[in-house]
């Protein structure tokens, strides 16, 4: 059973790189597209261009539907929700949290300093 | 790897800022992402000590995390193991590395929180995923107004 974590670990594999990114953006511009309307904007093989639809498609990420000699590919966006999720609750935690860390060690710097330290 | 990296430039030299990050007294002045107050600060700060925080947000919710202080170098690197209490903002556990980096107006102090790995992913998965909020939000962004 793949768990919350292992899911969110393999989104964030996904999607670290750039070529799997740049398929994604494509896929979020048209509804649909085809392995081989994918293919074209990059200078990698077509097969390489398959492992990463692999890639996507095992994170669930995108789906493939085959119809004759087409594969249809779409985005799926629940994954990258939860990892927006993930990524943005520590966002706003730790940004919240620096500003008053921040303010609090330069009152403490401005207080050693008057003091001569 | 599932990370997020922010790093900030505070006007204070290295020590106070690792005080202020380690210590008790400390971590109750700032805990927290927004104004509201934290109700409870404990921390031993050195290997294999632990530390645990509570605190109110303006909404009246009141979190708590904990976990156990792995790594203690004062005054540039502090690793702490991290859980929610209740878990309900995330089961997880996880982990946050600060860095403190001495820089001519005072400290550069750089805070990766991280989900810990799994053995499957992190084959062939080296490669952090430093704050790239922005990518995932511009993917996410088209996805929701569709």
């Amino acid at each position: 059973m793949v768990n919350y974590q292992q899911r969110l670990n393999r989104t964030f594999a996904a999607l670290v790189d750039p070529t799997r990114r740049a398929i994604l953006a494509q896929l979020e511009r048209k509804s649909s597209a085809s392995v081989g309307e994918l293919a074209k904007p990059f200078v990698i093989k077509l097969p390489a261009v398959m492992k990463h639809l692999d890639v996507l498609a095992d994170a669930g990420l995108i789906t493939r539907a085959k119809s004759g000699r087409t594969v249809t590919v779409r985005l799926r966006p629940q994954p990258m929700r939860e990892a927006m999720a993930w990524l943005s609750r520590y966002e706003r935690f730790w940004t919240g949290s620096l500003d008053r860390l921040a303010a609090y060690a330069e009152r403490k710097e401005a207080e050693l300093r008057s003091k001569g330290a | 790897m599932t990370s997020l990296t922010l790093v900030r430039r505070i006007k204070a030299r290295p020590s106070v800022v690792f005080d202020a990050v380690t210590t008790a007294q400390g971590i109750a002045q700032w805990w927290g992402p927004d104004a509201g107050p934290v109700l409870i600060a404990e921390a031993d700060p050195r290997k294999g000590g632990r530390y645990r925080v509570r605190f109110r947000k303006l909404d009246g919710s009141e979190h708590e995390s904990s976990g156990e202080f792995l790594d203690v170098v004062r005054p540039e690197r502090v690793v702490m193991s991290w859980r929610w209490k209740g878990g309900e903002e995330d089961p997880n556990e996880s982990r946050v590395e600060i860095a403190l980096k001495a820089i001519p107006e005072g400290t550069e102090i750089t805070f990766t929180h991280s989900l810990l790995q799994d053995e499957e992913t992190s084959r062939g998965h080296a490669e952090g995923w430093t704050g790239a909020l922005d990518k995932l939000e511009a993917l996410f962004a088209g996805e929701a107004s569709a």
